[in-house]
């Protein structure tokens, strides 16, 4: 239940920005800084995602079957893949190599 | 009516099939994740942003708190604000649209307008991306959702590397040029530094401060970062994203066939 409350929660938040946008006057929307905010911190949360998703694992870090996942995609990615393609790639990838034995 | 003769309209609706597409990838991580199917659906129907989403159920899988997982999903969101104001300047929907066009705002919508340089096609653009992906993406996560469920071990089908694939997926296309790979390194430093030191979900927190500090301190393009997951116009402008001024996508003309 208690996930339920900050999910529910995360969502308000997220159409609270969205709609935000429709109410403040324009002339914010010539304000650079904010424009800038929003795009560094999503470059940089994606980037924190991807390396707590491939070597985080509780409070530890470990190097498991993930970073192989990790390569793979980085060079599905190179080489223009569509996204569900880099996604199965990365599954692919994780799964082959625990049947090999490098969980 | 000759709808489908719209460059802004087809436009819509091929990336409408190509992100509804991946709506199969967050639905099968989602439960896997550990959230359940009613969860899931809330996600996909009430959050609506791909990367928010994956965010709070990044943060789930990895054993952060449910607070953590709203901090992500939450700082992941500001950027529809900035989307919001672009497409409430073109489109000036009134009453009930402005509600219904701001649950429909995200990068691909967003991307889809800004590229028309006709007002009409801008909002044909917009409705046609945003229900279009709309429909579609919640489709397929309760497409994948379903599967996933099926799947038992996670771990044995590879999706815990799905999901980290997919994250590398998003943040690819807004790697264009040295600045924002500068910004990306030193986030994911910041964050396996932080690792150990502070609960799980936290670093991903960490790194946002951090990267919100580097958009505050230092200059460059005002829209970096503000690509879309899949980008409608891809083929025809391969290097729009250097100007220098990085005046909103203004250089998009988008008249393609």
């Amino acid at each position: 239940m208690n996930l339920w409350m900050w999910l529910l929660l995360s969502c308000l938040l997220a159409y609270a920005w969205k709609l935000l946008g429709y109410l403040v006057p324009a002339s914010l929307l010539r304000n650079p800084r904010m424009s800038r905010i929003a795009g560094t911190m999503t470059i940089g949360l994606l980037a924190s995602l991807t390396v707590v998703n491939a070597v985080a694992s509780g409070q530890s870090l470990i190097l498991d079957a993930r970073l192989g996942a990790l390569a793979a995609a980085g060079i599905a990615l190179w080489f223009r893949a569509p996204f569900l393609v880099v996604v199965i790639t990365g599954a692919a990838t994780a799964a082959g190599l625990r049947l090999l034995g490098w969980d | 009516m000759k709808i489908l003769q719209s460059p802004a309209v087809r436009i819509g609706l091929s990336i409408s099939i190509a992100t509804g597409l991946y709506g199969v990838s967050f639905g099968a991580l989602s439960v896997t994740s550990g959230l359940d199917f009613w969860q899931t659906m809330a996600l996909s129907l009430l959050l609506f942003s791909g990367g928010s989403q994956f965010a709070f159920i990044g943060v789930v899988a990895g054993g952060g708190s449910g607070v953590a997982a709203m901090g992500a999903a939450t700082l992941l969101g500001m950027r529809n604000g900035i989307y919001g104001m672009q497409i409430n300047a073109l489109l000036q929907p009134r009453g009930w649209r402005k509600f219904a066009a701001a649950q429909l705002t995200i990068d691909e919508s967003t991307a889809t307008s800004t590229g028309q340089t006709d007002p009409d096609e801008q909002k044909r653009g917009f409705w046609t991306a945003g229900i279009g992906v709309f429909v579609l993406w919640n489709l397929f996560t309760a497409l994948g959702a379903m599967a996933g469920g099926a799947l038992g071990d996670p771990k044995q089908w590879g999706l815990d590397g799905a999901a980290v694939a997919a994250f590398l997926g998003l943040l690819w296309p807004r790697l264009k040029g040295r600045e924002p790979v500068a910004i990306a390194v030193v986030c994911a430093l910041a964050t396996v530094l932080a690792v150990p030191f502070v609960p799980p979900g936290v670093p991903i927190l960490v790194a946002a401060v951090v990267a919100a500090g580097i958009g505050w301190f230092s200059h460059g393009r005002s829209d970096e970062g503000l690509e879309p997951d899949v980008d409608p116009y891809a083929e025809n402008h391969v290097h729009h994203h250097h100007d220098p001024a990085g005046d909103h996508r203004g250089d998009r003309t988008g008249d393609d066939a």
